[in-house]
């Protein structure tokens, strides 16, 4: 595997986290992310994306629990 | 399967109310973000999840645990979410891999692969984000936002994997992508949010 560009790495992101390339691919990109601060920058990017994205759950509605309660005891009547 | 999940699927089975309204509590949230995504209104959106429920009720005497419980329960609710999404004709992508094309980055920000010192390198590189605005609860709205705006299978993926953490076996079951297609998916969900919370915090820190 020779050198990979910015451009590449960016497309590799995910595979890479996911644990999912192929030994000399991981290789060549973590040579480059050694020495390429704007590539290292990105997946911290990513990662931060990740997270935040765990933290929107928070912001999650419910939906209405008094219907699905009705529901649920009309199903049990055999509705 | 394990003892709890076991226990539940028992109670479920015989009528109890307190079993369900825990389901209802675990995975209310997750079937309507879901759901929203398919219809067009939160009505709708409630009437799918309410139907996922029925279908849940019906065929949890059939349920003979392949697969866990809450990767079985997010099938019948994403099934019954594109059907009602295909009657109210919303355009559902056919492809299931929905704009594979996609570049993760726009191709501007990178010189051109023929550029004589830095090949298919960044012209316009990551700016740090500022950490305070990160912390800030309009960034988690607009990380919000931006994950509602996906596709609906992208969304899934992401909101499977990221928000609610399942592991990637469990989210391949529940949706029946293979682990290649998800792990596609995942990247252009993810690709496309880091793409908008960077625009909004670049806009932020100017």
């Amino acid at each position: 595997m020779s050198s990979l560009s910015c451009r590449e790495v960016v497309e590799l992101v995910t595979d890479y986290l996911e644990g999912a390339l192929a030994p000399d691919v991981r290789a060549a990109l973590e040579e480059h992310i050694s020495v390429c601060d704007p590539c290292r920058a990105y997946i911290a990017q990513v990662r931060t994306t990740t997270r935040l994205a765990g933290l929107t759950r928070e912001l999650e509605e419910r939906p209405d629990r008094d219907a699905l309660l009705a529901a649920f005891r009309e199903f049990r009547r055999g509705g | 399967m394990d003892e709890d999940e076991r226990d539940l699927i028992e109670r479920l089975r015989a009528g109890d109310e307190g079993a369900f309204m825990m389901l209802v509590e675990m995975y209310g949230p997750l079937m309507l973000r879901l759901a929203q995504n398919y219809v067009r209104s939160r009505a709708v959106a409630e009437d799918v999840v309410q139907e996922a429920w029925l279908g849940v009720l019906t065929g949890i005497d059939r349920f003979e645990g392949r697969s866990s419980l809450k990767t079985w329960i997010l099938r019948i609710l994403v099934n019954r979410a594109r059907t009602r999404g295909e009657r109210e004709s919303r355009t559902i992508p056919v492809s299931a891999l929905e704009g594979d094309d996609e570049a993760a980055v726009d191709p501007d920000r990178f010189f051109s692969l023929d550029h004589p010192r830095y090949p298919g390198g960044w012209s316009a590189p990551p700016v740090a984000w500022p950490e305070d605005a990160l912390l800030a609860s309009e960034t988690l709205e607009q990380v919000k936002a931006a994950i509602a705006k996906l596709p609906p299978r992208q969304q899934e993926v992401i909101v499977l994997r990221d928000v609610e953490g399942w592991d990637p076996e469990e989210v391949s079951a529940a949706l029946g992508v293979t682990d290649g297609n998800q792990r596609v998916l995942l990247h252009r969900a993810r690709s496309k949010v880091r793409n908008d919370l960077e625009r909004y915090l670049t806009g932020v820190a100017a």
